[in-house]
């Protein structure tokens, strides 16, 4: 067991437990939440083949850090304009949750 | 070696409860609170990940989600209050529950049967690097290697906005962007969006300027920037400038503007679409890092504001 293991397997817990929130919580604002947590363990997953590419001085390799820096402000965009939808959406009256997520509670 | 195994195991654990404790709290505000710490801490993921660049660009991103994310949660306190309160049912919980368990499951299962030796790009990034006379290789990465994705994503940023200020109601397009706040020169925000701003401001040129030869570059530095905005506005010190200024719409394209101009000027001078020619590749790069900068800076801050609200809505 390696630190580079260690980090691996942190990633995909977090990418169960983001599945788990984007399913069952049923408060729009809280799937956003949860969808984050699954891009932050891919992003983490890549992390981790990066760290497994080091070579000649360099502590991981550079090609996968760098998409993952792009990755990171593009997900970073994405959320904006989700909460952006989400409070349009709020401020014209429309639902507040999502039926299906909340079907069949007690 | 040991010792460095034992802290990295507390670190995922920690990294671990705190997105455990995210998903199933039951108030979305500490969900979000949590979420902003949760960001902190991936950035020291990242640095035991031996990736600085990837470390600042999180933590400077993770801050402006926390911002983001934290306002929306007040905002939308009062109609979420209903479903805070909803328990979904059993059976959901438990399909959930299986089928995230078997997706981590697979990818612990992945972990463990990675080809060996790890592929690596390593060994042709560096045989390149001296081409660009850059010494940080992630920016030769970003700036020159794989310049088209970085093109592309400042694009995307762009028709991010796009899409966030179209959501303005009718009334109130071409306005100022996000909810008018009233500043109090006396209060707690005031007082620290005039001690901050200029050293975040020293800091995000610095980091920008060192991104060459180290860790650093224009994405942080650009977060940096959009922080001081932030902070100054959301202490009513400064007002963003209406959409529908033709100022702002040039520094929104800016960065992108400048990296196409000198992408396509690669292809008569150097042969290729974003090529640079011979010798001037760092020069060149920093011209785009630096115009880059400021978009990528402005385009941020404007996402985290939203889009114009008008009076009625506030």
């Amino acid at each position: 067991m390696t630190s580079i293991t260690l980090f691996g397997l942190c990633a995909a817990v977090l990418i169960g437990l983001g599945v788990y929130g984007l399913i069952v919580n049923p408060q729009p604002l809280r799937k956003i939440l949860a969808f984050n947590l699954i891009g932050s363990g891919v992003f983490l997953f890549f992390g981790m083949i990066a760290r497994r590419g080091a070579a000649s001085g360099l502590g991981g390799d550079p090609v996968p850090q760098a998409l993952v820096i792009t990755g990171i402000v593009v997900a970073f965009s994405a959320t904006a304009l989700a909460v952006a939808l989400l409070l349009r959406l709020d401020a014209a009256g429309g639902p507040s949750g999502l039926d299906d997520a909340v079907d069949g509670e007690s | 070696m040991m010792a460095g195994l034992v802290l990295d195991g507390l670190l995922a654990l920690l990294v671990l409860a705190v997105a455990a404790w995210t998903i199933g709290v039951c108030q979305t505000f500490a969900a979000t609170v949590g979420f902003t710490v949760y960001g902190l801490l991936l950035a020291v993921v990242w640095m035991r990940l031996a990736a600085p660049d990837a470390a600042l660009t999180e933590a400077a991103i993770g801050a402006l989600t926390g911002v983001l994310l934290l306002r929306a949660a007040i905002q939308l306190a009062p109609s979420e209050a209903g479903l805070n309160r909803l328990r979904p049912a059993l059976k959901l919980r438990l399909l959930a529950g299986t089928l995230a368990f078997a997706i981590t499951a697979t990818l612990a299962a992945v972990v463990f049967h990675l080809p060996e030796p790890a592929p690596t790009l390593v060994p042709q990034v560096t045989a390149q690097q001296a081409s660009t006379g850059l010494g940080n290789a992630v920016t030769a990465v970003l700036l020159a290697f794989r310049a088209i994705d970085t093109l592309l994503e400042a694009v995307v940023l762009i028709f991010a906005l796009v899409a966030v200020w179209s959501l303005a109601p009718d009334a109130a397009w071409g306005g100022i962007p996000g909810a008018q706040i009233k500043g109090g020169s006396g209060d707690v925000r005031a007082y620290l969006s005039r001690l901050l701003p200029p050293v975040g401001i020293v800091i995000a040129f610095y980091i920008f300027w060192v991104g060459a030869d180290f860790p650093g570059g224009k994405f942080q530095a650009g977060t940096l920037l959009a922080a001081m905005g932030l902070l100054a506005t959301m202490a009513g010190l400064i007002q963003p400038p209406p959409v529908a200024s033709r100022g702002l719409r040039w520094a929104l394209v800016l960065g992108t503007l400048v990296f196409l101009a000198l992408g396509l000027a690669g292809m008569p001078l150097a042969g290729a679409f974003l090529a640079y020619p011979e010798g001037w590749a760092k020069p060149l790069i920093l011209l785009i890092e630096a115009a880059s900068m400021l978009s990528i800076g402005v385009t941020l801050g404007l996402l985290v504001i939203g889009y114009p609200a008008g009076q009625a809505e506030q």
